[in-house]
C-alpha cells in the first residue's frame, strides 16, 4: 500500500473529525483564554470585557520571571531524570518474556490511575519525619534520628518523576520493542562491548523518540500544580500554582489567563527550539 | 435490504433510547411536584457531615422542604464557581454558607439576591455584626455560624499550652509551624498587628502594612508548611509532624474529643473571629424556600443545636440561647477577639496578594 498525497478536497475528509474536535476542545478554549487575558480586572469583584495590556504588564517583573525560570528548570529536570531512569528500564523491559512485559505495563498503567492528590499525600507520608522512610534508615543504623524530607525540592522532584515515569515508559516502549535486534548483533560482531553498542548504536537510532519523550514529559511536568503545593515549600511553587491561586482564590481570571498564555508561549518556543536543533543535527 | 434493516434497527434503538431518556427526565419532575427542595452549599468534610446528620433533617421535618446539600470548597474557590455559573444563569447551590471576604467580593458583582429580614421572625435577636449588608442597605447575607481560628498545638510535643501568638516568632519553634497560605484566609497580618503593633489600626496605610509584613517575615524560618488544604495540616498536627500552627477551633475540638493529642488555645491577644453567612445566588429560583430556610436557622434552639453538634459559635444574642456557660466556653472565649480587616481584602486585594506572595515565596 502506497500513501498518496491528498489531491482533492474530498481527500481531507478523514481528518475532518479530528480537526473539528481539536478546534472545539483546544482552539476555542484557548481563544477564550487569550481574549480574557486582555480583559479588565475589577478588584474585589470579577472582570469585564476590555482591551488592556495591564495583565501582561504585571507579569513582567523579576519576581514572576524567577518563578517562570524555576518552573522551566524543574520541568526539564523531571524530563531528564525520567529519561535517565526510563531508557534503561524500557530497554531491559523489552528483553523480558511477553508475559513479564504485560505485567510491567499493566503495573505502570495502574500508577496512571492514581490521582495526583493520592500520589501527593502518599509521598508526603513516605517522606515525613514521624512515619516516613527515614525511620527505616534509623532502624538499620544508617541515621541517628528520623528526619523530615518533605516539604522540599527533593520531595517535589520525586513526586513529579513518580507521576511522569509511566508516561515515559509508555512512550518509549513501542520504539524499543520494534528496535531491530540485528543492529545490536552487527555492532557486537564488529567488536563493540554491549555498553558501547547501546550508546553508539541503540540510542542514536532512537534519538527522535528520546526527544519526543523529553518534550512530552516536560510539558506534563510544567502543568503540575498540586504536587509542588503538597510536597514543596513556597519557593518551590511553580507558575502553575500561582495561576491556580489567581484563578481560584483571587478570582482574577484576566491575570491568570495572561500568566497561562506566557507559560504556553514559553513552552512552545522551547519545543520549537529543540525540534529545530533536532532537524539540524539530523541533517549533519 | 441490508440498508433497510439497519435503518429500522437504528430507528428502534433511537426510539427506545428517547423513551428511556424521557422517563428518566420526567421522574424527578414528578417528585419535585410533591416535595419542595433546596440546594444548600456548606463546607465539605466534617462540617457538611454534621449538618447532614444533625441540622438538615430537623429542617425537613419542620417544613417538608428537602435539603440537597452540596459540598463547597473552602476559600474563595466556591465564590468563583457561583459567579461563573450565575453569569450563565445557573446556580450550583441556591443558598451557600459564605465567609465574610467572599460575601464582600460577591457584593461587588451583585451576586447575592437581597434577603427580606421581615420574613425572619427572630431577626432582632441576631447580633448586628452578623448581618451582611450592601452599601445601599439591602441585606446580602444573614449570619449562619461564627467560628474562630486559634493557636493549635500537639499535646505530645507541647505539654504546656502556649499563651500568645508570639510563640510563632520563638526561635525554638524552628520548622514547626503550619500556617494558612493565603493572605485573605490566614488573617496573619491582623494577628501580627495585634500582637506587636497594638492593634489592626496600623493596617490603614500601605506603609503600615509593609511594616507588619516585615515583622511577619521573621516567622518564615519557623514555618514548615504553608497550607491551602486543611486536611494536609490537620493530619500533620495530629501525628506531631508539624506540632504547632493556626487552625479552626471547632475542628480541633472535635479531633481532641476523638482522642487525638491536639489542643486549641485562645491566645491572650484573642482568637481570630470569622463567620459564615447564608447567601442566596441571584441565579436561584428558590427565593421562597431560601427565606423559610434562613428563618428556620435563625432560631435560638437551632443555633444552640449547631453549637453543641457542629462546634460553631452562635450568631444570636447570648441571652436568648439556652447554652450553659460551659457549652458556650467550648465554642467561644471571653478574650476580645481579633476582628479581620475585611475592607482590605476588597479595596487592596491585588496589591496585598502580590506583596504577600512575594513575602512567602522569596
Amino acid at each position: 500500500m502506497r500513501r498518496m498525497p491528498p489531491e482533492r478536497a474530498a481527500d481531507y475528509y478523514p481528518i475532518a473529525y479530528p480537526a473539528l474536535m481539536l478546534g472545539l476542545f483546544f482552539v476555542v478554549p484557548f481563544a477564550i483564554m487569550l481574549a480574557i487575558s486582555f480583559f479588565q480586572r475589577v478588584q474585589g469583584g470579577f472582570y469585564e470585557p476590555a482591551f488592556t495590556f495591564a495583565n501582561y504588564g504585571r507579569f513582567l517583573s523579576v519576581f514572576f520571571g524567577e518563578v517562570l525560570v524555576f518552573s522551566l528548570v524543574l520541568a526539564a529536570l523531571v524530563s531528564a531524570v525520567c529519561l535517565l531512569l526510563g531508557v534503561p528500564f524500557t530497554y531491559f523491559l523489552t528483553k523480558l518474556s511477553r508475559k513479564a512485559q504485560v505485567f510491567w505495563l499493566v503495573a505502570l498503567l495502574g500508577v496512571l490511575s492514581l490521582s495526583e492528590v493520592i500520589i501527593g499525600f502518599a509521598w508526603s507520608t513516605l517522606l515525613s519525619r514521624t512515619a516516613g522512610l527515614s525511620n527505616l534508615l534509623v532502624a538499620i543504623g544508617f541515621m541517628d534520628r528520623p528526619d523530615a524530607w518533605t516539604p522540599g525540592f527533593g520531595a517535589v522532584l520525586t513526586g513529579l518523576v513518580y507521576q511522569a515515569f509511566p508516561y515515559t515508559v509508555l512512550v518509549l516502549y513501542p520504539s524499543f520493542s520494534r528496535l531491530d535486534p540485528s543492529l545490536m548483533e552487527a555492532s557486537r560482531t564488529l567488536g563493540a562491548s554491549p555498553l558501547k553498542a547501546f550508546f553508539t548504536v541503540v540510542l542514536p537510532v532512537l534519538r527522535k523518540t528520546l526527544i519526543a519523550t523529553f518534550i512530552i514529559v516536560f510539558i506534563f511536568a510544567l502543568g503540575a500544580y498540586l504536587l509542588p503545593q503538597i510536597l514543596g515549600r513556597p519557593q518551590h511553587w511553580t507558575l502553575s500554582v500561582l495561576i491556580t491561586d489567581q484563578a481560584v482564590y483571587q478570582s482574577n481570571m484576566p491575570f491568570a489567563a495572561a500568566m497561562a498564555v506566557f507559560l504556553v508561549v514559553a513552552s512552545l518556543s522551547l519545543v520549537l527550539v529543540v525540534a529545530a536543533l533536532n532537524r539540524k543535527g539530523a541533517g549533519q | 435490504m441490508t440498508k433497510e434493516t439497519k435503518f429500522t434497527l437504528t430507528r428502534r434503538t433511537l426510539l427506545a433510547g428517547a423513551a428511556a431518556g424521557a422517563s428518566v427526565l420526567a421522574m424527578p419532575n414528578v417528585l419535585r411536584a410533591q416535595d419542595r427542595t433546596i440546594k444548600v452549599g456548606v463546607y465539605g468534610g466534617y462540617f457538611k457531615d454534621s449538618f447532614d446528620k444533625h441540622v438538615f433533617p430537623e429542617f425537613t421535618n419542620a417544613t417538608g422542604i428537602a435539603v440537597e446539600s452540596v459540598a463547597e470548597p473552602t476559600g474563595e474557590a466556591w465564590l468563583v464557581q457561583l459567579e461563573q455559573a450565575a453569569r450563565a444563569g445557573a446556580a450550583p447551590a441556591d443558598l451557600s454558607m459564605m465567609s465574610q471576604v467572599a460575601m464582600l467580593k460577591g457584593q461587588s458583582t451583585d451576586l447575592w439576591a437581597p434577603i427580606d429580614l421581615s420574613k425572619i421572625a427572630k431577626a432582632d435577636d441576631l447580633l448586628p455584626q452578623f448581618i451582611n449588608k450592601y452599601p445601599d442597605g439591602r441585606v446580602a447575607g444573614v449570619g449562619a455560624v461564627a467560628w474562630y481560628i486559634t493557636l493549635v498545638t500537639n499535646t505530645d510535643v507541647y505539654p504546656e499550652a502556649p499563651t500568645s501568638w508570639g510563640a510563632f516568632w520563638d526561635p525554638a519553634n524552628k520548622e514547626r509551624l503550619g500556617l494558612l497560605a493565603l493572605v485573605s484566609n490566614s488573617f496573619l497580618l491582623e494577628v501580627t498587628a495585634k500582637t506587636y503593633f497594638g492593634g489592626t489600626g496600623i493596617l490603614d496605610t500601605e506603609e503600615g502594612i509593609l511594616k507588619v509584613m516585615d515583622k511577619l517575615a521573621e516567622v518564615k524560618p519557623n514555618v514548615q508548611l504553608w497550607y491551602r488544604d486543611e486536611a494536609q495540616f490537620e493530619q500533620a498536627l495530629k501525628s506531631g509532624e508539624i506540632p504547632m500552627g493556626q487552625y479552626y477551633h471547632d475542628v480541633t475540638g472535635l479531633a481532641a474529643a476523638d482522642g487525638f493529642p491536639v489542643r486549641s488555645t485562645f491566645p491572650k491577644e484573642g482568637g481570630i473571629s470569622d463567620s459564615g453567612c447564608w447567601a442566596l445566588s441571584r441565579a436561584s429560583d428558590k427565593a421562597d424556600e431560601a427565606q423559610i430556610f434562613i428563618d428556620f436557622m435563625t432560631q435560638p434552639e437551632i443555633q444552640s443545636l449547631m453549637s453543641r453538634k457542629v462546634g460553631t459559635a452562635p450568631t444570636m444574642k447570648r441571652s436568648v440561647l439556652d447554652l450553659t456557660d460551659e457549652e458556650f466556653a467550648a465554642v467561644s472565649s471571653d478574650i476580645d477577639p481579633i476582628i479581620p480587616r475585611y475592607d482590605l481584602y476588597t479595596t487592596k486585594a491585588d496589591w496585598l496578594n502580590q506583596k504577600w506572595t512575594e513575602l512567602i515565596v522569596n
